[in-house]
């Protein structure tokens, strides 16, 4: 196990230019001993970049990575010690379940003895222990997956566990075991994990701390609630959440500020003198409110969808064809207004945040 | 239940024009060679019935059993000899780049040409007055001669089909080994796996499927070599590289034996049969089977 810092930046081409030219723009960060980390991020942002460099599959093209102080950055994977697991499952055809995990302990000759009883032990938590000495390749993909987990667990020393989207190819409800039992393995054994997903709700309930990735950039380092609450960047806000953040143009007046034509005092002094800026607000966080209510702007309802557990209802905010639209989820238990009532929303209060070049204003 | 469907028979005739065809390129000739198999024909007037002799005949003809196994070690030898040297030549070909191509279209130089020009270039090449080969043994003081020593003259004849057809084999492993998803290489170098392991545990059981298709290829190709031994040795010394195809010919439009050619040929067909079945079940199952009986039990 290893506390790992990067200070680094990655491109695939050589002589980058422009932050473009970049898989990973200029990155610091640690991972601590011990913590499951998510890495969370569209395709393309530069999270499997990320990942392969922490296990030396790539070598950054610039700066380099620490595991415990000691510089790894020339080292292998196997001079690293690190276990990873890939997005499709990886098994040897012509093994059993068995030689499969005893795999990574043989090529590092460890003791027959030693080597029966960590399969032993790791099959009985991954729950392989039946299937021992079936062959690998006739086992369904969730099987196969719990196969090269294991591979990635066997090893008692590694400095740290990463996962490349792990759970793509297995059923639905299967993930939702699977990802039970890396938690638990993650408290078991006490391992550093890092995960990477594009799945919001994977990275969220598995991960202390999720690290958002857009475009090369780490733009947010948090847990769930830090995310949720105070999202430092407008894509973290967009992307975490279902729906995302409404986001809506504002302006400084002076004395207060102006959002979608009303007036407000101004909740942070900075705001007043801003030419423009954003106001970002979670739809969970819109409430209905009394006509002209303090913090609250009108609206007339566009859209009312019943998801099950909460209505969406989406409002314009304006009579202009590209007034901007906001998005709230409603209580079931409350009346919810109609598609065409005029409505009265609460924007403006503690769980409001302000954005400035996408950047959280504080 | 549903309503009975109409019992139609006219898609009966949407077939015909195939088996018509069939009939006329393949099972009529075939039947031709089966109707000289069991009779004597003499003239078109005077013919007698003759049942399995002609099998029995050639069945027990010493000069049939000599290229018979003659064709069976020169069938194994290329098996053993190409089949590994395919794989190495596609281990060590670059994967990607204008190298590749390069490599790709140098390797599949020996393809193109026909048979027979095979066997010339082969004749002059180990020719020792004027070819490159024959030329260079003699002058490091070896008596070579594909012409008069039987042993040389095998061994000329299966260097040249290991030239002209190993790159076929190493084309379909190359093809094979570039299929294997990159991960694969990734959790190999993860697992501290060596390069051996990484041959004997990831690229040898993934390129089953193309080993498979290449082995009966060959098998089946060098089974019925014919141009090449022709024009390179005759057959000769004495019966030296006579393989079966040859002797066939031999007896079918040489000797205008045509009743023991056409029961040969027959034996010849079914030979060949049997061993691609045998050969391809039993690739089928070597690296499949479950080791752990109770499985199935």
């Amino acid at each position: 196990m290893a506390r790992i810092e990067l200070d680094l930046a990655h491109a695939y081409r050589p002589h980058p230019q422009r932050d473009e030219d970049y898989a990973l723009l200029p990155l610091k960060m640690t991972f601590d001993d011990g913590g499951a980390y998510a890495l969370l991020g569209p395709s393309g942002c530069g999270k499997t970049t990320l990942l392969n460099i922490v296990s030396g599959l790539i070598t950054p093209s610039q700066g380099g990575l620490r595991y415990d102080g000691r510089d790894v950055t020339a080292l292998s994977p196997q001079q690293r010690n690190i276990a990873q697991v890939f997005q499709f499952p990886v098994i040897y055809d012509t093994m059993t379940v068995a030689e499969n995990l005893a795999f990574p302990l043989r090529n590092r000759g460890v003791p027959a003895a030693r080597i029966k009883e960590r399969v032993g032990r790791i099959a009985e938590m991954l729950e392989l222990s039946g299937q021992l000495n079936a062959r690998a390749a006739g086992l369904a993909a969730d099987a196969k997956q719990k196969i090269s987990l294991g591979r990635g667990l066997v090893r008692e020393d590694v400095s740290a566990v990463l996962f490349d989207e792990p759970l793509t190819v297995i059923d639905p409800h299967l993930k939702w075991q699977l990802r039970r039992k890396l938690k638990q393995i993650h408290h078991e054994l006490k391992l550093t994990l890092i995960y990477v997903t594009h799945d919001q709700v994977e990275a969220l309930t598995f991960a202390q701390q999720v690290v958002v990735m857009t475009r090369g950039r780490a733009v947010q380092i948090g847990s769930a609630s830090e995310l949720f609450e105070r999202p430092r960047h407008t894509f973290v806000g967009n992307f975490i959440g279902s729906p995302g953040m409404n986001f809506l143009p504002a302006q400084g007046l002076g004395g207060g500020i102006r959002v979608a034509g009303r007036d407000f005092a101004t909740p942070l002094p900075r705001l007043a003198d801003l030419d423009a800026f954003t106001l970002g607000i979670r739809p969970e966080y819109v409430r209905l409110a009394a006509a002209g209510a303090a913090g609250a702007v009108p609206g007339v309802v566009t859209q009312a969808q019943d998801i099950g557990t909460y209505w969406l209802l989406t409002a314009r905010l304006g009579e202009a064809a590209d007034a901007p639209l906001l998005r709230a989820r409603l209580d079931p238990e409350q009346a919810i207004p109609r598609v065409g009532d005029a409505v009265w929303l609460a924007i403006v209060g503690a769980h409001t945040c302000w954005y400035r070049d996408e950047e959280l204003i504080e | 239940m549903s309503a009975i469907k109409p019992v139609n028979q006219k898609a009966w005739f949407l077939i015909l024009p195939v088996i018509l065809c069939v009939a006329f390129s393949a099972i009529l000739p075939l039947m031709t060679v089966v109707n000289y198999s069991v009779q004597d024909i003499i003239s078109p007037e005077r013919r007698v019935f003759v049942g399995t002799e002609w099998f029995k005949a050639v069945m027990r003809d010493d000069d049939l059993q000599g290229a018979l196994l003659r064709q069976i070690a020169f069938s194994l030898a290329v098996l053993v000899v190409q089949i590994p040297l395919g794989i190495a030549l596609a281990l060590s070909m670059p994967a990607r780049g204008w190298q590749s191509s390069a490599v790709l279209v140098t390797v599949a130089i020996s393809l193109l040409i026909p048979w027979n020009v095979v066997g010339t270039i082969w004749q002059i090449y180990g020719r020792t007055d004027i070819g490159l080969l024959g030329a260079t043994l003699a002058a490091l003081g070896f008596e070579y001669s594909y012409t008069g020593n039987a042993t040389h003259a095998w061994l000329t004849v299966l260097v040249m089909d290991v030239w002209h057809w190993t790159p076929l084999v190493a084309l379909l492993c190359y093809a094979g080994l570039r299929a294997i998803p990159d991960a694969y290489y990734q959790a190999a170098r993860i697992d501290g796996a060596s390069k051996f392991a990484v041959f004997r545990y990831i690229q040898l059981p993934k390129l089953r499927g193309v080993l498979m298709i290449a082995v009966l290829l060959r098998f089946m190709d060098s089974f019925m070599i014919y141009t090449e031994p022709f024009v390179l040795t005759g057959g000769g010394p004495g019966n030296a590289t006579t393989f079966l195809s040859q002797y066939l010919t031999q007896k079918a439009v040489g000797q205008f034996d045509l009743g023991p050619a056409a029961a040969f040929s027959l034996i010849y067909f079914l030979i060949i049969l049997l061993l691609c079945f045998i050969l391809y079940n039993w690739m089928q199952r070597v690296g499949t089977a479950d080791r752990s009986e109770a499985e199935h039990g």
